[in-house]
């Protein structure tokens, strides 16, 4: 048992089958002596580090007194007065540095957020219509992704922006849908005014999801067990649309749509997606669809081709065959890949600065030269996203390890 | 088509039988196989084929049927009346010297244009596998050191240019192949410390690898253009593009390691006890038996490392380096010609795509080659 430990801690020592006394003694000695040269080789890097951050630092704070700048985050206490055009939270240019990189934060994850959304129902589209039997699309779906990644997202977002910047004025807005109105002030769309009783009611349907979602869990192991399906509809009726439907009467919620209306040169009512937010959220969500779309496919595509003949011989649907059998396994494949792409595409986010929509690299970077505090600034991006990936990294590996559980 | 390879490799199996069915005639059999074999296909079929015809009408008509392809002077009246009806090409012949080398001198062009294809050259050579030996590592240092005489000069009766004047295409190129030619035996070395037996130094490459991955490259630009010159010593003034070539190539370093980490997983365990059985030192043990097999395993994810990475040096438009699309962003700043921001960045993307379209084929090219032996 020593013996195997002591190989386990060093397995570059040769194990080489000799007489026990003899094996023992010389490995003890390559033993030590490897430890040495390593122990030593560990602290010449450690130190050779140690002395350049050290230098570096020392330069830093020379030159930060020479230029009479004062490091640490007071900063964050004062007034910032930069405007911002397109924030969720009250903000004006009165509020402080800090209330700024909240803005700058809830307007990266709000990119952020709906851009992997959106990235992953298109991808996932596209990457089935390039497996499609019908050549035409499965053609013109390898010409979108082919293209969308062999161009910088860079340009891609140039190119989007000066297309919104092109559309016709709010006078003349382009109206696909009632109420829906794109123009080079954005994408006016109808809305909803949220007040307190609508987020009960919101949150209470929330509630009833996971708990459907839980009950769903628990009648599938039921079925397992004799075999007869459950009914799952009555249970999604009551928790879904009847209690919040209950909660909305009791409270007196109001929903009343209200449809954006031109008065002068703008809209009025209704939320409107700046042409910045807009172009960044375009670009981000083509972009990325066409690497999750390679992913998707190449996903499936690992799947054997003996689960498909097999459903199908079963005769079973099509597109059950795709939705029951064969996306559950490929999933195994998609979500490292896929977690990486989100990492990127929220990483990418950062281009907004490149057509002013201010999210927090933007805010970092105008407050960096307002104020001179190169160093916290960055320092602050640098904690933001390395949080945000952590989060998505941790969120990914959970769901990641619960998908793979279904394996034996 | 000639492309066979674009098509799925492995198709769903419904789609196995493709133009099996006899019809009158190839070409009726080929559609009903492909097009129409049943009512949703064809459905789909008819909708993409209007949506397709409609697209391709209005863009011949935009670009090539009432497209204007030249205006003498700057006299581009004739251009912005025809604004989102045509297409006003005449932009790129006048803005082409611009957009391609930037500011630099006028008459001494050639020079950057001589230095594009001697990276193209270089590319090429290198994408050869026969051409995969140690003297490719000579011609790589020869190769750019002919590059920067060309774009610096000074010597052979050049005339000095300083980079504060480069600008365009090689720009982009000299920050993708320098980050990469530099970045590469950085990532090796880090790979290699991420997969050491010593914690500290596990550790601190491990700490590099992350912290470098889990940000923005803008933040590290950002860090390279404002924070760099704060951590120099007084009278040490480096060049802003050198600090974004530094900035690049801790940043292909990192991504870089991550694939050849990859690769030397691969390796089988066996391989690592047999030079130790050898006898042989680490460094010996990892340049002549591990990396040799690990590197050729990750060359196609390598290559599309390196396309990544092209696509990424755009980014240097933020901090105001005048690389290929900073100078197409700067061309269309002059007033005369300032509507005509979709005609220059389809060029410059054709530019980008026909780099990086090159570099996706070869690699797929590798794979398909690899997954063949």
């Amino acid at each position: 048992m020593a013996e195997g430990r002591c190989c386990r801690k060093d397995p570059c020592a040769v194990t080489i089958a000799t007489s026990e006394p003899a094996r023992r003694k010389r490995s003890r000695g390559s033993l030590s002596k490897q430890r040495l040269s390593g122990l030593f080789w560990q602290i010449v890097v450690v130190g050779i580090a140690i002395a350049v951050v050290a230098w570096l630092w020392s330069n830093a704070i020379h030159n930060l007194s020479v230029r009479r700048i004062s490091t640490g985050f007071a900063f964050l206490g004062r007034e910032a007065g930069m405007p911002i055009a397109d924030a969720w939270l009250a903000y004006s240019p009165k509020n402080t540095y800090l209330r700024a990189f909240m803005v700058g934060i809830v307007n990266t994850l709000r990119v952020a957020v709906l851009g992997i959304v959106l990235a992953t129902v298109l991808g996932t589209m596209i990457g089935i219509a390039r497996l499609s039997s019908n050549w035409l699309l499965s053609r013109l779906a390898a010409v979108y992704v082919e293209v969308l990644r062999d161009l910088p997202l860079l340009l891609q977002l140039l190119f989007w922006y000066v297309v919104m910047q092109g559309l016709p004025a709010a006078r003349a807005a382009w109206m696909p849908v009632d109420g829906v109105y794109l123009s080079n002030r954005g994408l006016v769309l109808p809305s909803i005014p949220i007040a307190e009783g609508n987020l009960w009611v919101i949150g209470t349907a929330a509630v009833g999801l996971i708990a459907l979602y839980a009950l769903r869990r628990q009648l599938i192991a039921r079925q397992l067990l004799d075999g007869r399906p459950r009914r799952l509809w009555p249970y999604a009726l009551v928790l879904v649309v009847g209690i919040p439907a209950l909660v909305s009467w009791s409270l007196g919620a109001i929903w009343t749509i209200t449809m954006p209306e031109l008065r002068g040169f703008n809209f009025v009512g209704g939320l409107t997606l700046t042409p910045e937010y807009f172009a960044l959220l375009v670009a981000l969500v083509t972009y990325t669809s066409a690497f999750i779309a390679e992913i998707v496919r190449s996903g499936i595509q690992a799947v054997p081709r003996g689960q498909w003949d097999a459903a199908m011989a079963l005769g079973l649907r099509r597109s059950f065959v795709l939705q029951q059998i064969v996306l559950p396994q490929a999933l195994r494949v998609i979500i490292p890949p896929l977690t990486s792409q989100y990492l990127n595409l929220t990483k990418n986010s950062s281009l907004a600065v490149a057509v002013g929509y201010q999210d927090i690299v933007s805010i970092a970077n105008t407050t960096l030269n307002q104020t001179g505090q190169a160093i916290e600034a960055i320092a602050l991006i640098m904690l933001v996203f390395l949080t945000i990936s952590l989060g998505i990294s941790l969120f990914m590996n959970w769901y990641n390890a619960r998908i793979a559980l279904v394996e034996r | 088509m000639t492309s066979v390879t674009d098509a799925p490799e492995n198709p769903l199996p419904f789609a196995r039988s493709r133009s099996r069915r006899a019809g009158s005639g190839r070409v009726i059999g080929w559609l009903r196989a492909n097009l129409f074999r049943s009512i949703p296909s064809s459905v789909i079929s008819l909708l993409l084929i209007f949506l397709l015809a409609k697209a391709s009408v209005s863009f011949v008509q935009w670009g090539f049927w009432n497209a204007i392809w030249t205006v003498t002077g700057n006299q581009t009246g004739a251009c912005r009346a025809i604004r989102g009806i045509g297409a006003c090409w005449a932009v790129i012949p006048e803005k082409f010297r611009f957009i391609m080398f930037g500011t630099y001198p006028f008459d001494q062009q050639w020079r950057p244009g001589l230095a594009t294809l001697t990276f193209i050259a270089l590319f090429f050579l290198s994408s050869r596998p026969r051409w995969w030996r140690k003297e490719l590592v000579l011609v790589w240092v020869a190769a750019l050191a002919v590059i920067g005489l060309l774009m610096w000069g000074g010597l052979f009766g050049l005339s000095f240019v300083s980079q504060d004047r480069w600008g365009g295409l090689p720009v982009t190129l000299i920050l993708a192949t320098f980050g990469l030619a530099f970045g590469f035996p950085l990532g090796i070395v880090v790979a290699l410390g991420r997969r050491s037996k010593l914690p500290a130094i596990r550790s601190i490459c491990v700490l590099y690898v992350e912290l470098i991955r889990g940000v923005p490259l803008i933040s590290l630009l950002f860090m390279a253009s404002v924070m760099f010159p704060l951590f120099m010593p007084d009278g040490v003034n480096i060049d802003k593009l050198l600090r974004a070539q530094i900035a690049f190539v801790l940043f292909a370093g990192a991504y870089l390691a991550e694939v050849v980490r990859g690769g030397l997983q691969a390796v089988p365990i066996g391989q690592h006890e047999a030079a130790n059985a050898l006898g042989l030192s680490y460094w010996k043990k990892n340049g002549l038996i591990i990396l040799p097999q690990a590197i050729r395993h990750v060359i196609p994810p390598l290559v599309n490392t390196f396309l990544a990475f092209f696509k990424d040096t755009s980014l240097v438009l933020i901090i105001g380096i005048f690389d290929l699309l900073t100078t197409a962003k700067t061309a269309i700043v002059d007033p005369a010609w300032q509507s005509f921001s979709v005609e220059v960045y389809l060029f410059v993307g054709l530019i980008y795509f026909a780099f990086c379209f090159a570099m996706s084929r070869y690699s797929r090219r590798l794979e398909a080659r690899a997954g063949s032996t």
